[in-house]
Parts: structure tokens; sequence; C-alpha cells
């Protein structure tokens, strides 16, 4: 992006707004996953291992099968299956769900470098974009705002989920699992069976967010691909309080921050740089110890979480 | 809807739980359209058996008849199938949500996609019919206690229910809404449209609104008789047998007055959800007396006892005892001799984890003689130092080593009023040190709160039981919206004037 010079501080701002864009949408689907499983009255901290996972499987699968949407698919069966696993472990009696989800966070890390050894070298198909820059005839501004459809498709679910917590049977049920577990056996509904299906949703929405990274943006599959995003997420969905839509301005928000370290390399500042590269860690800091006054619980936290017990 | 209530009768009904025989051959017939009252002491098998009947549990022996017909009721839905429902000591409601919410979770369909607009127009009608109101937009988390109570008995009528359970409904409630409830559900069962049943330890409320009563002791049905053929002797003889008497304590030998151990100026403090708890509240014990605050739970009353455990810090206001500064820190306990008995006890004052005796020395243990120095604890001495403690309080353990989470809740109380007790005792500050424990163990922790008070002690009792208040205080203050809100002594209190003081927070929320 040398191009980018020529922008001067505009381009700064431009990049942040485009990496803003592009950072985002793994950090929105891991957190609308996360909320799901959240507002059942779980908490699954074994986002990154699924995260990474599926972005080893999603590479994978398009590398073998030459298609990037069987990939993405590949990449949402795997997280499910993680989620499923965490849902089913903590089925049991006296499981604590924080604890599993750590483990299930190793073990899925573990695996997907295990497996993913033979993918590091090749390139895979990508994920195709919508070349939203194409009225422009700077290249870096077309670059800029090649958008996946993924981006859009966060979007409409974050609305869509939104909607659906107030308005749907399941919506209801999902909220009362996660609110009062006494008052859901009450009327007869499983609270386990609610929390296994919204911990697998959770699961798929990560393992896609995983198939992005690998995908789409960098765009490739090597042990370093993710930078914490998963645990991150879990920060940011208490930042949005449990909100869907409130996760899509919580996810610019951090992608944003994730997009100011490149950015000002690119206008080139070679000092320091690296320190805002530490953004998105520096924010998820502030946002934990904002959220955990010792005097005050957070408004809109599901009963049941075992962080607001 | 069914065009009348349904008839409900159980026959020959045992139930075993381990070692105890809950319930033994009961067998009673509530007849339609009228208001009964089970009653019986903690533990005599009311929620038992009513929990049977809803489906909860399977009775090992039995029948239930509905209408004259057989019925197998192996779940609550089957339970709910036949029109019987249940309102249920703990609330079963969904705090996060809004009344109206909470009313459409309960049926037994609920469409894909909820018609918000067509709901909230059934729910305006279905209200103008009710004899209580609630908005449905408000969250259920901001409801007070007596509205979360008529949210669950409407919710019940809404569904169509025309046999309604009422586990202990008024524990919670002042006793103004308590006749308001019970009334305008004697009045329903009157008019044809509704069973209820009324599960109950108190007296007074058998005696002014059920119709049939059936007492239960130790799981059988002593008695079934018409409420208009009792007494409240006669009842009280019944459900207690001859051992317990309901006897109030003697209060007579109060020494003069005396100067103010406890004082609290203009207090106040957060609660767990950062909002204001105890706005200002102010108040003075007297060694040698017992200062009862009543209240509905929720009104600050936990965090004003935390705040004198030094649990919770106060925002501000002043608290003296014997006329100094007083921080509640552990030094300043031991000094000034306080002793506190939670609400809860085994979650906010005692381990669980440990041992019977480890949690009597808990006080102590750091000192001479369970300790050397202030370091070394020496494990020898306190054998004989719970052992005396499990003896003198008659605390029921396998042994003094078993955790304390082996024990009964009756008993958990006993370890930890032994332990308060244990040592030179100047100040006693208790929670609700009644809730949960059958007759004999409540007739024991007020002689303990009596003797407490003979030997000049200070004492602040804080209790969501007007009786037991009423019972127990020299002076009675009432507890509302986070402060004192009425002061009488115990010769001229008045049940529904503190009843209405009770109530302000309502009235300010």
């Amino acid at each position: 992006m040398s191009s980018t010079l020529d922008l001067g501080w505009w381009g700064v701002v431009l990049a942040i707004i485009a990496g803003a864009i592009r950072v985002s949408t793994p950090y929105l689907l891991v957190s609308l996953g996360e909320t799901l499983t959240e507002k059942s009255g779980r908490v699954n901290l074994g986002l990154e291992g699924t995260l990474v996972l599926g972005a080893m499987s999603g590479f994978a699968t398009s590398y073998l099968t030459g298609s990037p949407w069987l990939g993405l698919l590949a990449a949402g069966v795997s997280g499910a299956a993680m989620g499923l696993l965490h849902a089913l472990i903590c089925n049991l009696p006296r499981v604590n769900d924080i604890a599993v989800g750590i483990a299930l966070f190793i073990f899925g890390i573990g695996l997907a470098f295990y497996l993913g050894k033979p993918f590091i070298e090749p390139r895979a198909p990508m994920l195709p974009a919508f070349p939203l820059g194409s009225w422009s005839h700077h290249p870096a501004m077309r670059s800029a705002f090649d958008v996946s459809p993924l981006f859009f498709i966060g979007i409409a679910l974050a609305l869509a989920l939104e909607w659906a917590m107030k308005n749907t049977r399941w919506g209801l049920i999902l909220r009362m699992a996660g609110d009062s577990a006494d008052a859901a056996r009450a009327i007869g509904r499983s609270v386990e069976r609610i929390r296994t299906y919204a911990t697998m949703a959770g699961g798929f929405l990560s393992g896609v967010g995983g198939g992005f990274l690998s995908l789409f943006y960098p765009g490739n599959w090597n042990e370093g691909l993710s930078s914490g995003q998963g645990l991150m997420a879990v920060a940011l969905v208490i930042f949005a309080r449990w909100s869907p839509v409130r996760c899509f301005y919580a996810s610019l928000l951090f992608g944003g921050a994730s997009a100011i370290g490149p950015a000002v390399q690119t206008v080139g500042i070679t000092e320091g740089y690296y320190l805002f590269y530490a953004a998105p860690y520096a924010l998820t800091l502030a946002v934990l110890i904002y959220s955990s006054s010792p005097t005050q619980a957070l408004a809109g936290a599901p009963n049941e979480l075992s962080i607001s017990r | 809807m069914t065009p009348s209530p349904p008839e409900v009768e159980i026959v020959d009904f045992s139930k075993r739980f381990g070692a105890v025989q809950a319930l033994d051959a009961v067998s009673v017939r509530f007849t339609a359209g009228r208001m009964h009252a089970l009653l019986g002491e903690n533990g005599a098998g009311k929620s038992t058996l009513v929990k049977c009947l809803m489906g909860y549990y399977q009775a090992d022996a039995g029948r239930i008849l509905v209408d004259r017909q057989a019925r197998a009721i192996a779940h609550p839905y089957d339970a709910h199938a036949l029109g019987l429902g249940m309102v249920y000591q703990h609330f079963t409601l969904v705090p996060q949500m809004s009344v109206a919410e909470n009313f459409v979770l309960g049926r037994e369909r609920l469409p894909a996609v909820l018609d918000w607009a067509a709901e909230h127009a059934a729910l305006r009608e279905f209200m103008a019919r009710m004899p209580f109101r609630l908005d449905p937009r408000r969250l259920v988390a901001t409801l007070a206690a007596g509205e979360k109570q008529k949210l669950e008995i409407l919710k019940q009528l809404y569904l169509g229910r025309q046999f309604l359970v009422l586990d202990e409904p008024t524990s919670v409630l002042t006793p103004g809404e308590a006749d308001e409830v019970l009334g305008e559900m004697r009045r329903l069962a009157d008019a044809g449209e509704l069973t209820v049943i009324l599960i109950t330890h108190k007296l007074r409320e058998v005696m002014e609104f059920a119709q049939d009563v059936t007492i239960l002791r130790g799981g059988k049905v002593v008695a079934r008789i018409d409420v208009a053929d009792a007494s409240e002797q006669r009842l009280a003889a019944m459900m207690f047998g001859q051992s317990h008497d309901t006897a109030k304590p003697e209060l007579a030998s109060r020494a003069g007055p005396s100067a103010n151990y406890l004082e609290i100026e203009h207090l106040h403090a957060l609660g767990d959800r950062g909002t204001t708890a105890v706005a200002g509240a102010s108040l003075a014990v007297r060694s040698g007396e017992i200062v009862g605050i009543a209240g509905v739970s929720g009104n600050g009353q936990k965090e004003l006892v935390e705040v004198l455990a030094g649990q919770r810090e106060a925002e501000s206001g002043g608290l003296r005892i014997a006329g100094r500064a007083f921080n509640g820190t552990r030094r300043e306990l031991e000094q000034y001799g306080v002793s506190l008995l939670t609400e809860e006890p085994l979650a906010n004052a005692a381990v669980r984890s440990m041992s019977v005796m480890e949690n009597l020395s808990l006080r102590q243990f750091d000192q001479p003689p369970l300790a050397h120095g202030r370091f070394v604890l020496d494990r020898r001495a306190m054998r004989p130092f719970a052992d005396d403690l499990i003896r003198r309080y008659g605390i029921r353990t396998a042994s003094r080593f078993a955790r304390l989470d082996t024990l009964s809740g009756g008993n958990i109380q006993r370890t930890v009023l032994a332990r308060e007790l244990s040592r030179d005792v100047r100040l006693l500050i208790m929670q609700n040190p009644c809730v949960g424990l059958d007759a004999a163990a409540v007739a024991e922790i007020r002689g303990q709160i009596m003797q407490a008070r003979e030997r000049g002690a200070a004492i602040l009792l804080i209790s969501e039981d007007l009786d037991e208040i009423l019972d127990l205080s020299d002076r009675v203050l009432v507890m509302a919206a986070g402060r004192i809100s009425h002061e009488t002594d115990r010769a001229s209190a008045d049940r529904y004037e503190i009843g209405r003081h009770m109530a302000q927070s309502r009235l300010s929320a």
C-alpha cells in the first residue's frame, strides 16, 4: 500500500475505516455466537480454540475441494462440534463452564496446529469480495473497500438476532434459560438442551469467524493467524451488554483499534508504531476494568451466568 | 376454560425420602369451589403432598382422582393439562423479562413468532377482569415482592388454571397485602371460579380465609375439619401435638433504662447493583433490650447487617458502639463483644467445606487457649471446646469432624449461633434467625436470644416475620426504602399500622 502515502493523514483515517470493516467481521461473528451462548446461561471461553480450528478446517476444505464456500461451511461445522463438546461436558453435574472453556481453548488450538501442518504452505481458493471501492481510481481506495459478504451477513444476523430475542418463541425460551433456570424447569423446558443448542450455534458462528480469517483476511493458514480475537470477543460481549446490535458497534470499535497499528505504519511512522498494535488489548483491558466494578453488577447480564453470580 | 373448577381427591398417598417417611397414607378431598388450608409446621409433609399432586415427585403409593376419575400425573405437564396449577414459595419468574413476556412464556404452545400487539391487547382484556393489575411492560426485576406474588397468581389464572395451590404465599407480604391476596382468592372460590389450596403455618390466615382445613403432622393427616368449627387454640394443639407450646416469652424483668450501646446515624450504603440500599437509617439499641426491625425483604435490611458485620462499606453516616466509632473490623467485633447471626449462615457466615469443629472455632481460633501465640493453632484444644458447644447447643452432627454442609439447616443455624454466643456477647445482631427451622428449633433459638438479653446484651433483631418481631421485641422499628420509617414500643404495637409503614417502599418507588 505504498500509495497510501499520497493520501497523507487521510490515509490513516481511510486505513482505520477499511481495517475496522475488515477486522471487525470475525469479532462480530464470534461475539454474536458468544452472545447466544451467554444468553442461555453459559460462558464458552473456548472460542479462541474454536476460531483457530475453524480457520484451519475452512482453509483445508477450501484447498482440498476448491470451493471456499464449502470451506466456510466446514469451518462452521467444526465450530459447532466444539460447541457440542463444550455443552455435553458442561451438562454433567458440577462441571464448571469456565474451566471447560479454557480446556477446550487449548484443545482446539492444539488440534488445529496438529491437523493443519500440511496446509501452511499451499494457497487455497479465497472467498470473493464486493468491490465497493470500484468508483475510485485510487488503488488504495479500491483495495480498502473490497468488503466481504460475511460483513453484511454479520450485520443482518445482528439485526435478526436482536429481533428474534424479543419476538420469537426460541428467543424467549433462550433468554428464560439464561435468566432463571428454575422458571424454565417449572414450565417443563430442559435447560440443558437449550444450552446445548445455544453453545453449538455459538460455536458455529465462531468457526465461521475463523473461516473468515483463513479464507478472506489475512487469507492464509498459519499458526499465528489469530491474535486473540476469540478471547477478546468474550470481553466484547460484556461491553455490548449482551445485545447483538451493540455487538456490531463494539466490533467496529475493536476492529478500528486493531487497524491503528498497520495504518500508522503506512504513513511512515517507524518508531513506536508497534505500541499501536497493542490498542485492541489495551481496549480489552479497559473494558474489563470498567465492567468489573466491585460495587456494581452489570445491568442486563443474564442471571444464570457464572460470572454474574 | 372449563365452566367449573375440578374436584381433586388424593387417596392413600405415601412417599419416602431415604430414612424419612415424608407422607404416610395421606388422603384428602378438595371440594370444588372452596378454599382449603393445608396446615402444619415445617417438615410436616405439606409441600411433599402437593409436589406429588403436581407431578414433581412420584408418590410411592396412592391414587389421584380428578372429578372422580383416576388420573396418572407423571409430570407437571399432566397436572397443567388437568387445569391444576401451583404458585411456589420461590418465585419462578424470569427477572430480566417484562411482565407480558412472563405471561406468554407459561403457555403450552407458543407461536414461533409472537404478535406482540395482539398479545398486549389480550393481556389488557384479561387484566380488566382480574382483581389485581400490573403494567405488562414493566421489567419483573423492578417489581416488589408483593407484586411478584400477584404476578405469579395472575399467571396461573391467565393460563386457565382453576385449581390453584398457593405455597406459603404470604411469607413475603405485608399484612395488608396478605389480606388483599387471600381475600381475592377467597372471593374467586366463592364465585365458583376456583378451587384454592392454601399451604400455611399461620393460624390467623386459616381462621380468616379458609373454609376447610387439613392438619398434617409428621407426614400423617391429624384432622380434617370445617374452619367454622375450629378455634386457633384447637388448631395449634393439633398442629404441634402436645410437646411444643407457642407461648410467648415473658418480658418482665427488664432493668431500668440503660445507655445506648449501638448507635447508627444517617447511614447510607449501596446495594449489589450500585443503587442506594440504605438511605439514611438511624437507630439506637440499649443494653438489655431487643429492638426488632420489621420490613419486607429488599428494603435495605441485608445491606444494613452487612455494614454492621464489616462485610460492606458504608457510603456515609456514623456507626458507634459504646460511644466510640465502629468500623466492623475483626478486632473491634471482639473488643465490643459483637456477635452476628446473618441470613443464610451457610453462605454468609460459615465455611461449608470445613468441619463443625473448625466452624465453631472461627471466632477464637487464633487466640489462646485455641492457639499458641497468634500463629500456631492447637487443634487438640479445639476438640473439647467444640464438643462442649455441640453438647450445650444440641447440634446434631455425625461427629465434630463432619463437614458443615452435611448438617441440616437447623443444625447449621445452631452451629453458627453456638459460635457467636460462645464468647462474651454485648451486642447481638440477628437477621431472620428462625427461617426454615422447625418449631422445636425456633423455640430453642428464641430461648437463646432471651437469655442473651437477660445477660444484658443489646440485641438487634431483623426479621421478615412480623409475628417473630412482635413476640420478641421491646421496641419495634419498621425499615422501608432504606430508612427507619416507624417506631413503636411493644405495648402499643399494632400490626396493621406496622404493615402500612412496611408498604411505604412501594409508594416512593
